[in-house]
């Protein structure tokens, strides 16, 4: 009988022989799965402390005085673009078109860029108005609430930029799509993320 | 130690890593000697590890046990003032939560639930690491706050606002915030690692009904981790923000909520001690079968329990606020989810008790300790119990008297569990048994010591002792009580030095213990004591519940136990014993990317913004390198004996009786 | 949790995820990436409609759970990969709305009008003072 070793080594870049698990699904994205379960937790308390805080503030500026919706929702579009040129890299990849997902992935990179500097530019132009961190209780609950998230896409941004430098390098190519479609779950995720945030901070009324 | 084939090991060949590759930075290689402990990506050496660094910070947490009953012995205590006494008691509950149990509940997931689900090692092997370096630097830097302006003070729990800035001024709670941000960061990182572990890496033949409680404990454990740590980080943060940055979280003058603070702390909170208290059940779970010479009680309703209990623990929170004044609805609906939640828990008992029934039992010291658990967790569950009738609870809580209970649970449950683990495994991990007549003694003295300080809690409590004070006046009526329960104290301390010195003693005399010295049930016996690094030469295939005890015997069609005769091999099992096992290779960089987190937990207390730049830069380059490495590096085959490291080094396994063509019992679920 | 796995896997080949057969083509892609953004107009539209409130809440909702769920189904590939990914997903998801809700009810929130605020209830086009 030949030896089933189910070793503990992950089918990433080096890997020879990918190996087997009990339900057939790779290691790594199992891992990615439940990370990303996890983060509905923290961004749920975020949102939460928003949602308890809303209303509260005893001084302004108060959201209605300060949110710029349609600027707001042009950072949103940005940003669910962005995942459909992450899935795009990744069926290139797939494909095994290294070309055309490094134009995807800088694409992707490239859209997270600008709706970061979008929220910066929202920060600073809040800023301007009166609301800081300390200002009041929106202040708090809005910056840090969107600064996570605005951190996470940052994180995303490297991964994606660090992808491209490896392509650049030749060492990203269709045995490794499952590595851009895991960074791509965590770029969608944090999409996702963003779908209620705009949803439940900027458009619900309080 | 192959368990399909009679042969030893002897035939199987680790292949070991080539000398250094490429890399700018020279992939460690050794396996073995001092410095690769830093360097080890083995679950089992990590595992020791992680027992070892708890075991000390048990033993300091133990101190600061002593140090508190010796302030309470007498009224108006001089041993140590207000303030010292706040950090002491704090800091004890910190530690014996975050730097012990849980530590020693993943050490022994680590070494343990791999063997026992016929894996190799973990999921991910350097994340494996990683998570241990972060535990036991964020224990070191949560105990530096002492040499830098005080420990955190606050209570384990560390209410705002009175741990705002406002009120705990210095920076005592800025280590409370950073360092249980650290931790928690190690807690996810293996609770992510185990679970896939668990659900991916089981040999074949291992559905989910066959395996072993504590493997599925340590799954429930986990996923409550997974779901459990984001929750206290986001109120570590907020607070952080609050302290740090000046947000408005937990300023009441702003509007502030200081509920919030209670809620996403207890959200955290109560499936945490569900996370305390598990891993110690899949223990005696497994300890209770192998000396009553029996399989455990209702298998299938003890794993679900278990995981009633990781749901049922998500709505019970409140009852942590049953005096904060939630309003009589969340209050009542609290109450209800919490009495309910004795259930589950009542069923494992339950069968933990048929279990031992009508066994052939071997009072052995794990036995003891399993049983010790038994007993005191259902006292601590029964009060926990009377603190889920409200009105009751409003004259228990913040007194003594809930001290009481959790103790019960937590020393007398988890506490005592662990310790039937260390006996019940430790030969197991180190070749050689530990003495059974001193573990008996401990066993005693602990139980007695135990009963003796927490006991008379439940009569101070009933008769108003508060908690958190740190010291009471004559005339109260708790002197008596008090100074008894320090007593008690010392009688534990003195049984825990009991334990040290069986651990020296017995390290010294060296009685190896083979394979299997229990006549156990499970699969992390079939392989030697300690197992070789790849834990077995061939994977081995699972056909039943207990595959081992199904491989060592058979009933007779009397019903009587008889073991399964011994098949002599031949040249084929032989031949088939020639296997070539890919291990992963060591790695500095879990190292180096846990270092990076307490400089930046120093550069954000010291608001030194350069000093939080270079923790960053730390990180960031463990985790590049660490990315960017191989999980394996390229090989070269080496023809070695597979021995493990033993000192005596006698390399003679006893050979394991061969499969029988019959055995059907347990086969199918 | 409760996924059995009693079969052997294959030992030597790649594991051919068995769930892998439907795939989406770019095409498919591109039109989800189409019907994201038409939500999206249609939410900001909504934004400016002068409805009650529930409706609102409700229609913001479901456009939202709408978006969310096209991008993991799709985009994440939930739909055409293994039950697993999708539960371990679900039940974070779950799980956080349940406990939050709890949390946010006992605060009163959703329930009675706790604001402090001063409160104007038209949106302006833009936010400059």
């Amino acid at each position: 009988m030949s030896a089933l070793a189910t070793s503990a080594a992950t089918t990433r870049t080096h890997e020879a022989t990918p190996h087997a698990t009990s339900t057939g699904l790779s290691n790594v994205k199992l891992a990615v799965w439940a990370f990303l379960a996890s983060e509905c937790l923290l961004f749920g308390a975020l949102i939460s402390t928003y949602l308890l805080y809303r209303g509260r503030s005893i001084v302004g500026p108060y959201p209605h005085q300060i949110y710029d919706i349609p600027y707001t929702s042009v950072s949103s579009f940005v940003l669910l673009m962005s995942s459909l040129t992450m899935v795009l890299a990744l069926a290139a990849v797939q494909r095994g078109d290294t070309r055309r997902m490094r134009v995807w992935l800088l694409a992707t990179a490239l859209l997270g860029m600008t709706f970061v500097g979008g929220q910066a530019y929202e920060f600073t132009s809040f800023v301007r108005q009166g609301l800081t961190l300390h200002t009041n209780l929106f202040g708090s609950s809005f910056f840090v609430l969107t600064g996570f998230h605005g951190a996470h896409v940052t994180i995303g941004i490297v991964m994606l930029l660090s992808l491209f430098g490896l392509s650049l390098r030749g060492k990203l190519g269709p045995e490794n799509a499952e590595t851009v479609e895991l960074i791509g779950l965590y770029w969608h995720f944090v999409d996702v993320v963003w779908i209620v945030i705009f949803t439940v901070v900027y458009l619900i009324p309080s | 130690m192959a368990i399909v084939e009679r042969e030893p090991i002897a035939e199987a060949t680790l292949v070991e890593t080539a000398a250094p590759s490429a890399a700018a930075l020279r992939r460690p290689h050794a396996t073995t000697g001092a410095w690769s402990w830093f360097t080890t990506i083995d679950h089992k050496k990590i595992g020791i590890l992680y027992g070892a660094t708890a075991f000390v910070f048990f033993i300091v947490g133990g101190i600061e046990a002593l140090l508190i009953r010796l302030q309470l012995a007498r009224p108006n205590g001089h041993v140590l003032s207000a303030e010292a006494y706040n950090q002491i008691f704090t800091m004890h509950g910190l530690t014996m939560i975050f730097l012990v149990v849980m530590p020693l509940s993943n050490g022994f997931a680590n070494y343990i639930v791999p063997l026992q689900i016929g894996a190799r090692d973990v999921a991910f092997p350097r994340l494996n690491a990683f998570g241990y370096w972060v535990f036991v630097i964020g224990g070191l830097f949560l105990y530096s706050s002492f040499l830098l302006g005080g420990a955190p003070n606050g209570g384990w729990f560390n209410y705002a606002p009175l741990s705002a800035h406002q009120f705990a001024p210095g920076h005592n709670i800025d280590f409370y915030v950073l360092g249980i941000q650290i931790l928690g960061i190690a807690s996810l990182t293996s609770a992510v690692n185990l679970i896939v572990t668990i659900i991916n890496m089981r040999a074949p033949g291992m559905s989910f009904m066959r395996m072993p409680v504590f493997t599925w404990m340590t799954l429930v454990v986990n996923f409550l981790l997974l779901f459990a740590m984001p929750v206290i980080a986001v109120a570590l943060v907020l607070l952080t923000f609050d302290r740090l940055f000046g947000t408005n979280f937990f300023n009441v003058s702003a509007g502030g909520d200081p509920l919030l603070w209670q809620h996403l702390f207890w959200l955290f909170g109560h499936p945490e001690v569900y996370i305390l208290i598990l891993p110690a059940m899949g223990v005696v779970s497994e300890v209770l079968p192998v000396f009553s010479r029996k399989p455990l009680f209702g298998y299938p309703f003890v794993v679900f329990s278990g995981i009633a209990i990781g749901f049922m623990g998500w709505g019970v929170w409140a009852h942590h606020m049953f005096a904060a004044g939630l309003g009589p609805v969340a209050t009542s609906g609290f109450a209800i989810s919490t009495m309910l939640i004795a259930v589950p828990t009542g069923v494992k008992i339950f069968n933990w008790l048929a279990t031992i029934a009508g066994g052939s039992v071997r009072a052995k010291t794990p036995f003891l300790m399993a049983v010790g658990f038994v007993t005191m967790f259902v006292i601590g569950g029964l009060s926990g119990v009377t603190h889920s009738i409200v009105p009751a609870d409003t004259q228990q809580t913040d007194t003594y008297y809930i001290v009481a209970h959790f103790h019960y649970v937590l020393f007398g449950g988890s506490m005592f569990g662990l310790f039937a683990g260390f006996y019940y495994w430790w030969p197991k991990v180190f070749g050689y048994s530990l003495n059974d007549r001193i573990g008996k003694v401990q066993f005693w003295l602990m139980l007695i010591g135990f009963n003796a300080t927490f006991g008379p809690m439940h009569i101070l409590g009933l008769q108003g002792m508060p908690r958190r004070i740190y010291r009471y006046a004559p005339g109260m009526g708790w002197s008596t009580w008090n100074f008894i329960e320090t007593i008690g104290a010392f009688i534990i301390a003195f049984s825990v030095f009991l334990f040290i010195v069986n651990v020296w003693r017995s390290k010294r005399a060296q009685v190896a213990a083979g394979d299997d010295p229990w006549d156990a049930r499970t699969l992390e016996w079939a392989t030697s004591s300690p197992p070789p690094p790849y834990n077995f030469a061939e994977i081995p295939v699972v056909h039943s519940r207990d595959d081992l005890w199904r491989r060592k015997y058979v009933e007779d069609e009397d019903g009587k136990v008889m073991p399964v005769p011994p098949v002599a091999s031949t040249e084929e099992d032989q031949e088939a014993g020639e296997v070539h096992v890919h291990m992963p290779s060591p790695s500095y960089f879990p190292l180096v990317a846990a270092l990076g987190l307490p400089i930046i937990g120093y550069g954000l207390i010291y608001h030194l913004i350069w000093v939080d730049v270079i923790g960053l830069l730390v990180l960031l380059t463990g985790v590049y390198a660490w990315a960017l490495e191989p999980p394996t590096e390229p090989e070269v085959e080496i023809e070695a004996h597979g021995e493990p490291d033993r000192p005596d080094g006698d390399g003679e396994p006893e050979p394991v009786p061969a499969l029988t063509a019959g055995g059907t019992e347990g086969g199918s679920e | 949790m409760t996924d059995t796995a009693t079969q052997p896997s294959p030992s030597d080949e790649h594991p051919v995820p068995a769930e892998e057969h439907a795939h989406p083509s770019e095409w498919r892609y591109i039109q989800i990436a189409i019907a994201l953004a038409i939500v999206t107009a249609a939410e900001v539209t909504v934004y400016y409609l002068s409805l009650a409130k529930l409706a609102m809440v409700v229609i913001l909702l479901v456009m939202a759970v709408v978006k969310f769920s096209l991008v993991a189904a799709f985009f994440m590939h939930l739909r055409f990969d293994s039950r697993l990914f999708r539960r371990v997903f679900i039940t974070g998801i779950a799980l956080a709305i349940t406990v939050y809700t709890i949390v946010l009810l006992s605060f009163g929130v959703f329930l009675t009008n706790r604001h402090v605020t001063p409160h104007v209830n038209v949106p302006s086009p833009t936010a400059s003072q």
